[in-house]
């Protein structure tokens, strides 16, 4: 079976900080979204309880100067191979675009019987990439997946959706989105980090997958990105712990959130 | 005339969808449409007239039964054809989120999910959802002839409704069959949780040290009727359901009271919270930075200050 996980290599946000509300993003540093690697880990597993599979990772660049070091981190668990597609027209994309070029990459790489995508980016969460590409492929869909095996028609897999635990069916070839429940992936060794690098790495262009900047540009308009303000009281309460309860249940109460 | 089309497979999150678009709908002189799909829609259509919606269209296509998303999606889109849709709205729950992205693409066109606050503004809906994992909020606007917004539920509330005209249309859907088909569907183990409405709630992180120490949280919801919650790592280590999950990926709540409990306040759990009324916290780490975020905060180790504020509220 062959496995294609596009994942997207984003910054760390838990490393991002505020100054004067605006994100700074410099020298931040980039890594595989979280997500991501559930996706990766369950490719990985599913290849390996099938056997004679394969697992492709792929990645747009969306600004990593060191996209290649970041994916290696892909191959480093487990993936076969890699593919990057690496334009500066990519930049200002949005999910619509990102998912033509991840479309018309997988088109291209052709030998495919299943995409599993992390139901969102770490970056932008918005979950939207998976269902487009399926779309645009005409691919059956499993969304939110919490456990994937092989069997019946081509693949069952159980889905949370809020207080219910669904099953569904589907052939292959077909597109899968999981979530964090599905696994916890795997910590990669040395040995396979430095392995990793002898791996193929394939690199694209736009041009290679016949687009062209106006073909993936955003259909959207951002007018600001701010961190919200702080309207919070941000009162510490001060003396033993006795005292800081009683001060903190007579706050409560006065705040009309408490009764007494 | 151009439509705003709603749709959510939670009749809640519809009505509050029909309700605010028909506000917005005033504004920018379109009108307002629903569709209600899958088995016994058809006894809901009134429910989205009376806050609203001009016209409902309405589809028990045996197709959509189980609401496949691939289905769900080629019959929005057949409707949003029908009615003309420059916008349409959807619920941002799983089902919506994945819809979006489908949709979107058979519609050509730009899409927003999680919005959590639409405006008008020079003559276009604009949207507001969080980025870079909660850390600021993006404001942006879709461009394309066609735009799919995914609205959280609960974002608007219904407050002063004016039914709207309320037409019944049965729309000549043109549907094939899934390829992805439902073999079953249970109930998850353990009680259901209704953390989005809960008006009192208490949320527990990685401050408490082992498993059994959640008997203490529980007596302190019980004294503040408070459900609990929780962060991701404690669902991680399977302590607590997801349903439990309060934050970027789980809940979004809007309590009267919350209070956090050996929370350190990355911005992943406080998304989940920002909208309560009154947030207190209790930390060993002065530091932490959830006291950025609270109201009210008490630094101090968790096992000592939760048994004096359970008591204390008994006392009350």
């Amino acid at each position: 079976m062959n496995i294609i996980v596009p994942v997207k290599t984003n910054v760390d946000t838990e490393m991002v900080r505020i100054k004067n509300r605006e994100p700074v993003l410099e020298g931040v540093p980039y890594k595989l979204g979280d997500l991501d690697k559930n996706a990766l880990e369950a490719a990985l597993q599913l290849a390996s309880e099938v056997g004679d599979s394969k697992v492709i990772a792929l990645t747009v660049n969306e600004g990593n100067r060191k996209v290649k070091d970041t994916i290696k981190e892909a191959l480093a668990m487990g993936a076969d191979e890699a593919y990057i597609i690496d334009d500066p027209a990519a930049l200002e994309a949005d999910q619509a675009g990102i998912a033509k070029i991840i479309a018309k990459a997988i088109e291209k790489i052709a030998d495919y019987d299943l995409i599993i995508f992390a139901e969102g980016s770490t970056d932008k969460y918005s979950g939207q990439v998976g269902p487009r590409v399926a779309e645009f492929l005409n691919l059956p869909e499993i969304g939110y997946a919490r456990k994937i095996v092989a069997g019946g028609a081509g693949l069952q897999v159980d889905r949370g959706m809020g207080d219910y635990i669904e099953t569904w069916e589907t052939p292959l070839p077909a597109a899968v989105t999981v979530t964090s429940e599905i696994n916890e992936p795997r910590i990669c060794t040395l040995m396979n980090i430095m392995k990793a690098g002898k791996k193929p790495q394939t690199e694209w262009t736009l041009a290679d997958l016949d687009l062209d900047a106006a073909a993936v540009a955003s259909g959207k308009t951002l007018i600001s990105n701010l961190a919200e303000e702080q309207a919070r009281k941000n009162v510490m309460l001060e003396g033993t712990i006795e005292e800081q309860v009683d001060k903190l249940i007579d706050a409560l109460i006065k705040e009309g959130v408490l009764e007494a | 005339m151009a439509d705003i089309l709603v749709y959510s497979e939670q009749l809640s999150t519809a009505k509050e969808l029909a309700y605010q678009a028909k506000e917005f709908a005033g504004a920018l002189g379109l009108g307002t449409s629903a569709a209600v799909l899958g088995p016994d829609s058809a006894a809901k259509a009134s429910e989205l007239a009376a806050v609203g919606a001009d016209k409902i269209y309405v589809s028990e296509d045996a197709a959509l039964a189980d609401l496949p998303v691939d289905v769900v999606a080629e019959a929005l889109a057949q409707i949003a054809k029908e009615a003309d849709a420059t916008y349409v709205l959807v619920g941002s729950t799983r089902l919506g989120k994945e819809l979006t992205g489908r949709l979107a693409q058979k519609l050509d066109a730009g899409a927003a999910t999680d919005v959590n606050a639409m405006e008008v503004a020079d003559g276009a809906l604009l949207c507001s959802h969080y980025s870079f994992g909660g850390a600021t909020v993006a404001r942006e606007t879709i461009d394309t002839p066609v735009k799919v917004f995914a609205v959280m539920p609960k974002t608007f509330e219904i407050t002063t409704p004016t039914a709207g005209a309320g037409e019944v249309i049965t729309p000549a859907l043109s549907l094939a069959d899934s390829p992805v088909k439902l073999v079953s569907k249970r109930e998850k183990e353990g009680e259901s949780v209704n953390l989005e409405g809960a008006a009192n709630l208490v949320c527990i992180g990685r401050g408490f040290g082992a498993k059994e120490d959640i008997a203490l949280a529980n007596q302190l919801c019980e004294a503040f009727g408070a459900e609990l919650g929780c962060t991701k790592s404690l669902c991680d280590w399977e302590w607590l359901p997801e349903a439990r999950l309060v934050g970027l990926s789980g809940a979004k709540t809007k309590p009267n009271l919350y209070i956090s409990v050996g929370i350190s306040g990355q911005v992943q759990h406080t998304v989940g919270i920002g909208t309560a009324k009154i947030i207190a916290a209790i930390n060993k780490d002065e530091k932490a930075l959830m006291f950025g975020a609270a109201d009210y905060g008490i630094v101090g180790d968790l096992y000592e200050v939760v048994p004096v504020l359970t008591e204390k509220l008994k006392a009350l």
